[in-house]
Formats: structure tokens, sequence, C-alpha cells
């Protein structure tokens, strides 16, 4: 890949990757923009991917970059529908890679039911871009009939968490750190929309949704406690995490609660509807390991206490950055 | 004392104002008698800043009455300031009166403290024609709970949680006798109108009152069981001390494997049957404060395992009427530790306990006065001849004598284990009683309601507040959601200046600050300082050279971590293969793989310049202590080992000058080699043990002497390792210097909010909003 303005190699770049790969009529038209029928209400959002290394067990920064807006809508009570891509490539990067990148954002979208529509392509010098930086953005359509957020959660509403956590920030540290773990533990990340939207169409009370990234299922729990005014309690027992995920925690110094996921989420549902939403839950792949795992409850804002196992407890906070031990 | 001279014709009215701790310990009807004796009229009332006083008659005799103030004040006042005004005489008095107290103005800070029975009421207890014979709520204004049940200020009946007691006829008459040790005795009670005992099975239900209550316990407790008991400030954990199986199901059900519990004797001739006590700890144990105190024993017959490992015992005495007459009846020791969960703050609410100790206690002696403000016992011991703090609650808070003055308006949220908090008011500063650990909710819970009420109490509503640099400390959270100003003060200062406050000291001083860890300036784990702090800010002069903790917080339960983060440090891959030391060991082989990698690519493998930390890596390479169940654990072990009669043999720390600007280092290197030269050769774990302890003592007098302050100061959690203090404190002055630490305060991180406060205040003084200071640091 050579660096240069936006000059004929980025437009033959676009011709022979993009336009074939993401495939659809918006593209082919070859216009400043995509043209796009809407009506009622969207959702709107945007990410970027800087994901280290850009392949990793399970999956790359290209999925990444798709399932992380389209779950993003899904989070909205939305319909992901339409998606930009905008690259930042260091001059360098193999085309075979950035090729095996664009592959794998196609089929992702493809798998969820997304088009990407636009995209944008800038050649940074060598050195500067690490590889290759992706920005998404999505707009969905709301299918939601009452509105999917925090402020929506009241005391009493239950936690369903749609599978085991920890996979996908195991797998990239692993492969970002060359850690040799013993069995190999390849990411989580998929795109959740389907599940989401099928509780939506079956009429379960989603009073909010939260999928679990950066910070995990603790930060997830947190801010939504705090935006809602409650306290949250968990049962840890209930948290499925697989054994050589939890085994890796342990001997790391990491907590599963805190460690990121890419194709998890936590639904927050009326109480009479658990056991209708975990059933509907149970019937898509990507959450078929659905499970109820706690309750807000009046208390402390923001407070997310766990239940464990030997009967004690512990409180759950929402840490910066680093885990920072605060024994003293 | 004559009769006032009545052919004095000027007759003068002066207004006096006393302060100190004035209130609830006699001081008002001790006033009464000698205004009365003088001849003077007028009257003496409790005000919330202490006692006021007016009084009327010749200057001679009021200044008698000031004289008498000063010098003859009850036992338990303390005095610190008079201050007499001449007032305009309007009306005549007839005779000297008790008033009723005032309720406006600033409240003073010194407030009576709950004390164990004095001798008084020690005698009415065993007295058989007593009407208070066995009664275990007898009190008088020398003694009794007082802090712990009062709701507001003034300290009147009426705000305190005996306003739910009417008083009977005869208590009310010696109530209002001034000539009576209980004259305004504000939690005086009686078997016809007082508090009653109760006896309840572990459902909570009453199975029986008064002296069957306290039979049952007796029983209960003589068959190896749990006893509940609601004491002074908190419920109390009760097992037979001899009967080790008791204490392990105690253990076991406490969930506190090996942390030490403390042992209460009957009498002080009971302890002396086990262990003969200095007249310093003789004055500590008896003292009315009655702390748990640290004594140092080689065995005592004892169950053995109520502190394992350990060369310390903490013992203590009977802190209320109802432990005398339980202790007296049971004729052996029982051991009484804070009735929780371990990591849970104290129950104090009959409802909430029996809740929350149902699961551990097989039986519960409680009774129906309200604990208002809970209080653990108070941890003390003795250090270099002087009283030293380690935990402060009961017997003590919140009062707090320092010879500094902070500016008003601040508050101090202290740190995220043993956490206190700290106000300073018009009067001085406030610190909280010890609160205990912030992991959780009723940890938590407890901190705001704390400060809540502390403020409440005190009156004042902080808008600057202090706090630890560590953004995840809850107590750093709740700072910030607290007032408009706030100053993060890095832990280790906050140590080093806790005990500047507490001594009050101006002079710029070499701080050692050695802990387990605290937030640093630089964003890595610090605990190995040594810190000028002067008045215009603070210099890191030098520390221990960082190494990396594999693991992070696991690391601060796991001893082996250290050692595996040192071995990394001094061997790299290398230590996989050395089986022979036990941290290695400890791990399988996979595991040490991916130990090495994570510490080589630093995930979650923090920088640390700990001492405490290097203290769990030796204790680890002595094979004592892979993982530790509480804090402090290896490091105590470790010092359990030492041979102090042994050969001065010690580890050498190399001590290396910056090339710029930066601190000196401090390697640990040389040290480890030779622990593990020692480990080599089948040296002895009290030789290993005697040699680090002795190497750090020297090298603290090294870095005192290379950095030529005259004033030393010691501080942070390592201190609590009473050989290391001692001989550290030794050490120097044999070398000249002037040493201080914390006596009033705990040296751990129970004592950060004073430092916090101390540090935030004093720099912001002239009213400045922000807390920047100068500093340099690599
Ligand atoms: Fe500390
Ligand atoms: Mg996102
Ligand atoms: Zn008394
Ligand atoms: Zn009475």
């Amino acid at each position: 890949m050579a660096h240069g303005g936006g000059g004929r190699a980025t437009a033959r770049l676009l011709d022979s990757l993009f336009r074939p790969a993401f495939d659809n009529p918006w593209l082919e038209r070859q216009h400043d923009g995509a043209v796009l029928d809407m009506a009622g209400a969207m959702a709107f959002t945007t990410d970027s991917y800087v994901v280290r290394p850009l392949f990793f067990p399970g999956s790359d920064i290209g999925a990444m970059a798709v399932h992380g807006t389209v779950n993003d809508l899904a989070m909205c009570g939305a319909e992901p529908q339409y998606l930009s891509a905008g690259f930042i490539l260091e001059e360098g990067l193999p085309l075979t890679t950035l090729r095996q990148v664009i592959d794998s954002m196609a089929s992702a979208a493809r798998k969820a039911g997304v088009r990407i529509v636009t995209g944008d392509l800038k050649v940074v010098e060598r050195g500067k871009a690490d590889g290759l930086y992706i920005n998404t953005a999505g707009v969905g359509r709301i299918v939601a009939a009452d509105p999917v957020e925090p402020g929506q959660v009241r005391s009493g509403d239950r936690v369903l968490l749609s599978g085991d956590i920890g996979r996908h920030g195991i797998a990239v540290m692993a492969a970002r750190e060359k850690l040799d773990l013993e069995s190999a533990i390849e990411s989580d990340c998929a795109s959740i929309a389907s599940p989401v939207l099928a509780l939506l169409h079956e009429g379960i009370a989603v009073r909010c949704l939260r999928d679990l990234t950066r910070g995990g299922l603790a930060s997830g729990l947190v801010e939504v406690a705090e935006t809602a005014g409650l306290a949250a309690r968990i049962q840890e027992a209930d948290i499925p995490v697989r054994e050589d995920v939890s085994a890796v925690c342990e001997l790391l110094g990491l907590d599963p609660l805190h460690v990121a996921n890419e194709g998890r989420f936590m639904a927050v549902v009326a109480p009479e509807d658990v056991d209708r939403a975990l059933a509907i839950l149970r019937c898509h792949r990507v959450s078929k390991a659905a499970v109820e795992i706690g309750r807000f409850q009046e208390g402390r804002a923001g407070q997310v206490t766990a239940e464990s196992l030997i009967g004690g407890t512990r409180i759950v906070d929402r840490l910066s950055g680093e885990q920072l031990p605060r024994i003293c | 004392m004559t009769q006032a001279n009545t052919a004095e014709p000027f007759l003068n009215r002066w207004r006096i104002s006393v302060r100190g701790v004035v209130q609830g310990v006699g001081f008002r009807p001790f006033v009464y008698r000698q205004a009365t004796e003088l001849g003077l009229s007028g009257w003496v009332g409790n005000s919330p800043e202490g006692v006021e006083i007016e009084a009327e008659g010749a200057p001679l005799l009021l200044e008698r009455l000031i004289s008498a103030l000063r010098h003859q004040a009850p036992a338990n006042a303390r005095v610190d300031d008079i201050r007499a005004v001449p007032v305009v005489r309007s009306g005549a008095f007839r005779a000297f009166s008790i008033r009723e107290s005032q309720t406006r103005g600033e409240t003073a800070v010194q407030l009576p403290a709950d004390w164990a029975p004095c001798p008084h009421c020690l005698q009415e207890l065993k007295d058989p024609d007593n009407r208070r014979y066995r009664y275990p709520f007898i009190n008088c204004t020398d003694c009794g709970p007082r802090f712990s049940l009062m709701e507001a200020l003034p300290y009147d009946r009426a705000n305190t949680a005996m306003r739910h007691f009417q008083m009977c006829r005869r208590c009310l008459a010696e109530y209002q006798d001034p000539a009576s040790r209980r004259f305004h005795a504000e939690a005086t009670a009686c078997p016809d109108c007082g508090p009653r005992l109760s006896f309840c099975g572990p459902d909570g239900d009453v199975v029986t009152q008064d002296e069957a209550a306290l039979a049952e316990a007796v029983e209960a407790l003589s068959a190896g069981k749990i006893l509940a008991l609601k004491g002074l400030g908190g419920y109390q954990l009760l097992v037979d001390a001899r009967n080790a199986r008791a204490v392990q199901t105690l253990r076991v059900r406490k969930q506190r494997p090996d942390k030490p519990l403390a042992v209460m004797f009957g009498s002080l001739e009971a302890l002396q049957r086990i262990r003969r006590v200095s007249s310093a700890e003789r004055q500590l144990l008896t003292g009315q404060e009655r702390p748990i105190v640290l004594l140092r024993m080689r065995s005592h017959g004892l169950a053995d395992n109520l502190a394992p490992r350990l060369s310390e015992l903490g013992v203590m005495l009977p802190s209320t009427p109802l432990h005398e007459l339980l202790l007296g009846e049971l004729g052996f020791p029982v051991v009484a530790t804070s009735g929780n969960r371990n990591g849970e703050p104290i129950a104090y609410d009959n409802e909430d306990a029996r809740a929350r100790l149902g699961d551990i206690a097989d039986g519960f002696l409680i009774h129906d006065r309200p604990i208002v403000r809970p209080l653990d016992d108070s941890v003390a011991r003795v250090t270099a001849g002087h009283l030293q703090l380690l935990r402060r609650a009961r017997g003590y808070s919140p009062n707090l004598a320092l010879p500094f003055r902070a500016s008003p308006g601040w508050g101090a949220a202290g740190g995220h284990l043993k956490t206190t908090v700290a106000l300073s008011t018009d009067s001085g500063v406030v610190l909280s009683p010890h609160l205990g650990d912030m992991d959780s909710a009723l940890g938590r819970d407890g901190f705001d309601r704390t400060v809540d009420s502390l403020q409440t109490l005190f009156a004042t509503r902080p808008q600057c507040w202090a706090h630890d640099r560590h953004p995840d400390y809850f107590t750093t959270g709740r700072a910030l959601a607290f007032g408009s100003t706030h100053c993060a003060v890095q832990h280790h200062v906050a140590h080093v200046a806790a005990v500047i406050a507490e001594h009050g000291l101006n002079e710029p001083v070499l701080g050692v600050a050695w802990d387990g860890s605290g937030f640093g300036d630089d964003d890595t784990l610090w605990g190995g300082e040594f810190l000028r702090l002067d008045s215009r800010g603070y210099q890191r002069l030098a520390h221990m050279r960082p190494f990396r903790l594999p693991g992070g917080e696991a690391a601060m339960r796991e001893p082996r971590r250290s050692a595996i983060g040192l071995l990394h440090a001094l061997k790299g891959e290398g230590l996989i293969e050395w089986e022979s030391l036990p941290p290695v060991s400890d791990f399988a082989r996979a595991e040490r793989r991916l130990l090495v990698q994570a510490l080589k690519a630093g995930v979650n493998a923090p920088q640390t310049s700990s001492v405490g930390r290097l203290f769990d890596a030796v204790a680890a390479l002595a094979g004592i202590c892979q993982k530790a169940s509480y804090e402090g654990q290896a490091a105590a072990e470790l010092e359990a080992s030492i041979d102090r009669e042994g050969t001065p043999q010690r580890y050498r720390f190399g001590l290396s000058a910056p090339d710029t600007d930066c601190p000196w280092q401090v390697d640990w290197e040389p040290a480890i080699e030779g622990v593990l030269a020692d480990i080599a050769r089948g040296a002895s774990v009290s030789d290993i043990a005697t040699a680090f302890h002795a190497g750090l003592v020297d090298l603290i007098i090294r870095v005192a002497k290379q950095f030529q302050l005259s004033h030393i100061v010691l501080g942070g959690g390592c201190f609590q390792n009473s050989y290391l203090l001692d001989s550290a404190i030794r050490n120097l002055q044999d070398e000249g210097f002037r040493v201080f630490w914390s006596c009033q305060v705990p040296i751990n991180d129970g004592g950060l909010a004073l430092g916090q406060l101390a540090w935030a205040a004093r720099l912001n003084q002239k009213g400045e909003a922000t807390c920047a200071w100068p500093y340099r640091d690599a």
C-alpha cells in the first residue's frame, strides 16, 4: 500500500476491494454519499476500532468494527440497517491483510443483515496508524415501543445475561501479549441484534439493554444502576464463565466481571417477563446460554453487590483503567 | 476553705468559660461544690462548647474558684482552657445553682468517651446491700457509656439513648443531688428503671432475662458455645479461649481462618498468671479506655489457634459491668472479637445483629439500651514506653488533643481499609472512630452515616475535602461528591503528615513511609518511601527499587506473587526452574510460565516500591506464608520468627545516588541475594527473619545519615511491626536523631484522614482554593 492523497490509487482500492466485497446498490451508484429511505424514529451511533493485533482467535478488527456498531444500535432497541466504514491505513500494510479484513467485514455485515453503504479510506505515513484503524457509524430503525434506556429500570427488574463472559478480552490480550494459554480461548465477537429484536417483537418489557464491551459486566451494571438511581445485586454462581477463562483470570489477577466482551449483553426486563425472555433468548445461537443473574433494587445508586458461592458478598466497582490494587 | 467574707463591699460577677473534657465527668457538681464552699452565688451549666459559669463574690474568692477549676478538677476531666470576663450585674443571685443546658453556640471537640466501670461502681456492683448489686448497667459520672449513646449535643439525658428510660424516684433524686456521684450522670439507671438483660437463642427469641439470662450465657460459654454479647460500642463474639475446637468453630463461621483473636481476662491477676505485665502495660490494660493491648508472649497455655504463628496476643480486661459479671462467673478467659463477619463493620443494632450474627452465634446476651454510635474495641500497645494506638475507637473517640491547628471547614475522607474520617472545626480536629474496610456495602453505609452524624454533631459542613490520590478508593469518590474544593493528598505524604500533625512539628522532616501500597505521583504503587516534608511541600528523596507484582491486587493476598515478581526481576525466565523455592513450587509449571510471560509483558503486573510486598516476598521465600488470609499476615509471621537474642547478622541494601534530579534508589537486590544464599545453605527461618529486619533498620539509619535532617518520622502500616518500629526508634535515637511516630492515631491507614486533613488544610491556610505545592520527582 502506498501513501498518497485521494488519488487514483485510492480509487482503485475502493473499486477492487470494497465495492465487490460489500456489494450493494448504494455503493454501485458511486455517489458522494448514500441516499437512504427512512421514516420514523432512528438510532444513530459511531465507534472507532483500534484493536491490536488485527487478527486474534475467534475474530478480527473487521468483524469487530461491524459487530460493535450493529450491537450498539441493537442496544438502543433498534434494528440495525446501514453502516458506513472509514479506514485509516498505515503505508506498507500488506494488501492481503486489508483484503482479509474487508472480507471479514462483509461476511459479518451479511450475517447481521446490515449494508455498508458508504465509506472512506486514507493512507497515512509509515509508523502512524499502527497498521489499520477502522471507524464505523450506523443507523437503525427503532422497533421498541417504549424507550430502552437505563432511566427506565425500576426496582425489582431482573438482569439477564446472554452467555458466558470474559472470552474476548482474554483472547485479545493473549494474542497481543503472546501469552501461551493451555487451551485456545476464542473471542465471543458476534452480532447480538437478532435475539434483541426477537425480545422486542415478542413484546417483552425490556427496560434497558447494555453490551458488555470495555469494562465488562461490572461497568455495564454500575453504569445502568447509577443512571437508574438504584443498586443491583447479582449471584456470582449464576454468571457463566468458562473454566479456562476463569483459570487464566485467577492466575493473572483479573476479575472476569471486568473483562471486555464483544458479543455479550445484558437485558434488564420486568420480573414477570423473565421466563419468556429467557426462552426467546435461548432460541438464538449467540444467546443460547442466557441466564438470569440478579436484580435491581433500592439502595445506594450505582452500588453493585455480588453474592458469592459461600454466602459472602463483595462490592463490584467500576475501575478506572487498569485494575490498580487498593489494598494498602 | 472558709466562708465568703461578708464584709467585702464590692462584689464582682465573672463569666467563666471552661474548655476541655468537662462534660459527663462530674464537672458541674464539682463546680457547684467549690462555689458553695467559697460562698459564691451564681450558676454553672453545660454548653455545646464546654462548661459556662457565672459566679459572683469577692475577687479573691473568684480567683480561688478559678484556681480550683485549674488544679482540682475531677480525675476524668481535662481542662484545656479557662477564660474569665467580668460581666455587669443584673439582679442578685440567691445561691449557686446548676443550670439546664444551653443549646446554642459552637461545638467543642472534647466530648466524654465511653469508659469502663469506675472503682466506686465496681464496689457497688459487688455489694449485696447496694440497690445496684449485680446490675449490669451500673454507671456514674465517672464511667459508663457516653459518646456511644449520644444523639445530639449538649450531652443531656434527653439527647441520649437513655431518653427511652424514665428515671425512677430514687435515680432521679441522685441525679438531682449535687452531692451525689450520679448528679447529672446522664446514663444513670437501676434495676427498677433501667435497661434489662436478655438471653436469646440463635433465632433471636428471648429465652430468659436478668440473672437467669446471665446464667444462661455462662452455661453456653462453659459448654464451648459461641455467644454474641452486646458490649459498650457494639456486639462482640465470645467463646472459651481455652477451647481450641470452639475457637475453630468461631473461625469457620466468621470466615476468619488465621487473623488473631483478642482474649478478655476477668482480672489483671488472671492475666498475670500467664504473663507478667510491665507498669506501662498495666496502666493501659486497667485504664478507663480499656483497649485491647497487644502483649508479646511466648506461650499462654490457652487454645493454640488464638493467634496462629504470631508472637503477640491481644488481651483486655472487662470493659463494662456486664463483662465484669460474666467473666466473674466464668472463671476462665474468653475470646472477645468484633461481632461481624470478616471484613464487615461491627453489628450494634439488635435487629441487625440477629440477622448478621445468627449464623455465627449459638446465643445472644443482649439488652435494650440502644447503641447510637458504633465503636469497635480499640487496639493499643506500648512502644518505646509510650501508648501507641493501632485502632482508635471505644474509650478514645472522638477526642483528639492535637498541638496543631488546621483551618476549619475541611474534611478528609481517609483511605480504603481501616478507614477513618477527619473534620476540622473552629475548636479543633475531630477524628472518627475506626470505620473498618470500604469493601463491603455495610462498611460504605457506615462511612456515609458517620460523615453525616459527625457533621451534625459538630455543626460543621466542610466545603473542602481532602482525599487519597487513588482514583478507585470508595472514599475518594465520596470526597469528590462532598463539598466544592478538593485536594488529593498522596498516600505516603498523608502517612508522614499525620505524625507531623500529632506532634505539632514545624521543622523539615525525613519521613520514612513504608506500607503495603499507595498510589504514587507517577501512577505506580509506592510503599517504600523516604520523603522530605517541610512547610513548603514535599520531595521524594529516595525509594525502594520498583519491581512488578504479577496479578496486581491478587498479590496483596498472595505473598508468593511478590516473591515471583522479585525473582523475575533478578533471574528472568530462570525462575521457572527454581523449584526448591517454596513460592516457585507453589505454582504449577504452566502457571509459572504464564506468570513470567505476564510479567514480561506487564500484563496486570504493576510496578511497586512497596516494603510491605518486600516483607511478603521474603516470608514466601523463607517458606512461611504463600497465601495470606488477612492483611499483613506474612510480615507478622515473619516478625514472630525473629530470634531476639540471636547474632546480629543483617542483609545489606544498596543505596545509590541519582544521576540527575531523580530520587535516590534503594536496591533490595543484595538483600534478596542474601536471603537466597541463606536458603541455599539451609539457614533457619529465624536467621532469615532476623537478618532481614536488621537490614531494614540499618537501611533507615543510612538513609537518615545521608539526608541529614534532624527530625525523622516513621509512618505507614509496616511500622505496626513492633520489632521494626522499636529498633528503628532505638537506633535512630542512638545516632542522635529525634524520632517521631504515631501514638494517638493509628500508624496504619487509620491515620490517613488526619494526615490528609493536616496537609491539605495547612497548605490552604491562606484560603487558596487549589492545592498545588512544589515537589520534584523523577
Ligand atoms: Fe498505607
Ligand atoms: Mg461501542
Ligand atoms: Zn462509676
Ligand atoms: Zn432507677
